[in-house]
């Protein structure tokens, strides 16, 4: 794929800093400041940048819960990401959300899901609406490999066949679903191949070739955005870290195997390509340093954000104007439901 | 000053009787026409008219993109809802009985009735599921099912269950026109009930208000959907048979629920029997037995006494279906029980 060398700096910065960001985000689970699950997905970037990269400004995009890069290279700001992991209010979702529900409208980002496979209905949904709303833009719907066992798999493939829904899902295939290998879950393990029983087109691509996804990608959302043709994109790739902070990610492999794949770290392979077009070891230290500066930046705000007021409890919940149609449900209510969940006001 | 009378409105306050299965269908035509954002979609919605007719027409009136037929794929069109609902349509999706939407559940209770809350109120859901539950047609077991409570007892929904026609246009329209995940859950015996309907497009029933369906000083049976209709006809039974006076609380709506509207009654009457279509344990009338409880402890004269669905699964046969069901004379044994004048 012919690539400007500014967007391939772009790109790479982007890259850097989501493995910084994640790197911060582990260590910070360490010292308690960030709780609940907590994914990792370094040594995806490539995959991650890659199809980002592909989505127009009016795009929308879906994923599951491995989702800090995904946020990230989408444009949600880095310290909404690590405010939202801290619980603090100026995060993405208000401390309300987590590691596993980012989301921003504003930059087409529909979260951030945490039930495996439970976002294909729902990105399959966004792309009824963008037909609805005669909008001719396409949705990115990211999932894992172990996603493809499950019925909302089929159910949402068929529908975007059968309704002609500008929908791409993206297959993370990083070799493990958790702990369970592709082999050991999946009867068909080169899984592009399931789309053909939806007469889908479908594509398998290196994900740690930042150009080839980029290009993948492309091409597929052009289809669904031009001709409403959804597909799938897999892209084989390789998480360094465990399924989550909590796993340490050796019980299922060998530290060799992990070790083999840090030898082929994507985001070396695109420092190369830049060595290639003649940028400087300096400039490539320097866009490491702007990176750290930002994650540090992120930190700095989410440690400075307040921790929601235990009175807005309730916050988001319902929409606008139910207060009153739950005001005559108080009589007789379990206790401290008054306190804790009317006292802070129902869809403010 | 002219004496005549003045000119009557327009048709805007007349009402007309019709089924509650047209009440819904009006409603439906009503906001299709209103806002272009609503459209329905389920099994069996267009081409087939509606499993149960509800939907009948209003593809030939609206087309195949506001009135559109899904494959057999309830958590893929379920979750579908909830996707397009999240970008500012307006599902109505339709499920053909509440049997079925357990396999959209997953959609329903992990994803519809999280968005609010889990996105920090930055995105909304404003989608319509409707569905009727219920037995009596012979259905057997995994037909027959009323699993109301399990709904309303998830924070982020709301759950409406209409039981009179004038309630099934108001509150399916209230539920449209809501910017939450509304649950309308129907019922198949009521499809058939008659009554008067209010004409007025902007005619919507308030979400979170109950009805006091029949006054009475005597005893409060509280209910909501068909066993509201039965409740009415026990009642009636009542002052026929026994002189006994019953007030009947119809819920109308289950999340948010009108406790107010319920322990205002049961104070004027001291007694309170809640009926509904499902099982009792753990149920809609467990949760009521509860509240009414704490509400009204220094007004209750006797215990709170509850009639659901037998706990089985509901049978083939007639007769056992029949002695399953939360039938009229068991309503008004439990009743005669609360007041003491067990036969």
């Amino acid at each position: 794929m012919a690539i400007a060398t500014a967007t391939l700096r772009g790109l790479y910065e982007q890259m850097l800093l989501i493995r910084v960001f994640e790197t911060e985000a582990e260590r910070q689970y360490k010292a308690a400041r960030i709780g609940g699950y907590c994914h990792i997905s370094s040594g995806q970037e490539a995959a991650t940048v890659g199809a980002t990269h592909a989505l127009d400004a009016e795009d929308l995009l879906v994923t599951g819960y491995r989702c800090h890069g995904f946020a990230l290279a989408r444009g949600v700001p880095p310290e909404a990401v690590m405010a939202e992991l801290f619980g603090r209010v100026d995060g993405c979702a208000h401390g309300r959300g987590g590691s596993m529900h980012l989301l921003d409208a504003s930059v087409g980002y529909y979260g951030g899901w945490g039930i495996v496979a439970g976002q294909l209905p729902i990105a399959t949904g966004l792309a009824l609406g963008l037909v609805r709303q005669e909008r001719a833009q396409a949705v990115l719907c990211e999932l894992g490999d172990g996603a493809v066992n499950m019925g909302a798999w089929h159910e949402s493939l068929n529908l975007a066949s059968v309704w002609r829904l500008p929908v791409v899902f993206l297959v993370m295939n990083n070799e493990y679903g958790m702990g369970t290998s592709v082999e050991r879950a999946s009867a068909v393990t080169e899984l592009y191949r399931r789309a053909s029983a939806y007469d889908l087109p479908a594509e398998r691509v290196d994900g740690d070739d930042l150009l080839a996804v980029a290009q993948a990608a492309a091409t597929l959302l052009e289809a669904a955005r031009d001709e409403r043709q959804a597909s799938v994109l897999e892209l084989v790739t390789y998480r360094h870290r465990g399924h989550s902070v909590a796993d340490a990610g050796l019980a299922y492999r060998s530290r060799g195997e992990i070790d083999e794949h840090l030898q082929h770290d994507p985001i070396f392979r695109v420092r190369e390509l830049l060595v290639q077009e003649g940028v400087s070891d300096g400039e490539l230290d320097r866009m490491l340093e702007r990176a750290q500066e930002r994650v540090a930046v992120a930190v700095e705000v989410a440690t400075a954000s307040p921790a929601p007021a235990l009175d807005t409890l309730a916050r988001g919940m319902y929409c606008h104007g139910s207060a009153a149609q739950f005001a005559r449900m108080l009589p007789g209510a379990p206790f401290g439901e008054r306190e804790l969940v009317f006292a802070g006001g129902l869809g403010e | 000053m002219s004496t005549a009378a003045p000119a009557r409105l327009p048709a805007l306050h007349d009402v007309s009787t019709m089924t509650y299965r047209e009440a819904l269908r009006l409603a439906l035509r009503e906001e299709l026409a209103r806002d272009p954002h609503v459209f329905v979609m389920g099994e069996e919605v267009g081409v087939f008219d509606g499993a149960y007719k509800v939907t009948q027409g209003l593809l030939e009136e609206f087309g195949a993109d506001r009135v559109r037929d899904t494959p057999i794929s309830e958590e893929g069109f379920v979750g579908a809802g909830v996707g397009a609902a999240m970008l500012g349509e307006r599902p109505v999706v339709e499920i053909m009985t509440l049997n079925f939407l357990l396999v959209a559940m997953d959609q329903v209770i992990n994803h519809a009735a999280k968005i609010g809350a889990m996105f920090g109120g930055e995105v909304r859901c404003p989608m319509v599921i409707r569905t009727p539950n219920g037995a009596g047609n012979q259905l057997t077991a995994q037909h027959s099912q009323s699993f109301d409570g399990w709904f309303a007892g998830t924070p982020g929904l709301k759950v409406l269950a209409p039981a009179t026609p004038a309630d099934a246009k108001g509150l399916l329209k209230a539920a449209i026109r809501d910017d939450d995940p509304v649950l309308v859950i129907e019922n198949l015996q009521i499809y058939k009930e008659h009554g008067e309907v209010p004409l007025d497009p902007d005619y919507v029933t308030p979400i979170g208000l109950a009805a006091i369906a029949r006054e009475g000083a005597d005893v409060t049976l509280v209910s909501h959907g068909f066993a509201t209709v039965r409740a009415l006809h026990v009642a009636e039974r009542l002052a026929e048979r026994h002189g006994v006076s019953a007030e009947v609380v119809d819920l109308r709506s289950l999340r948010p629920l009108d406790v107010e509207t319920v322990a205002a009654s049961v104070a004027k009457t001291g007694r309170a029997v809640c009926v509904e279509e499902g099982w009792p344990t753990y149920g809609v009338s467990a949760e009521l037995a509860a509240r009414i409880q704490r509400a009204c402890f220094d007004d209750l004269d006797a215990p709170v006494e509850r009639v659901g669905m037998a706990e089985v699964p509901l049978p083939y046969a007639k007769g056992l279906e029949t002695a399953a069901m939360p039938g009229e004379d068991r309503i008004e044994a439990a009743v005669l029980a609360t007041l003491g004048l067990a036969r």
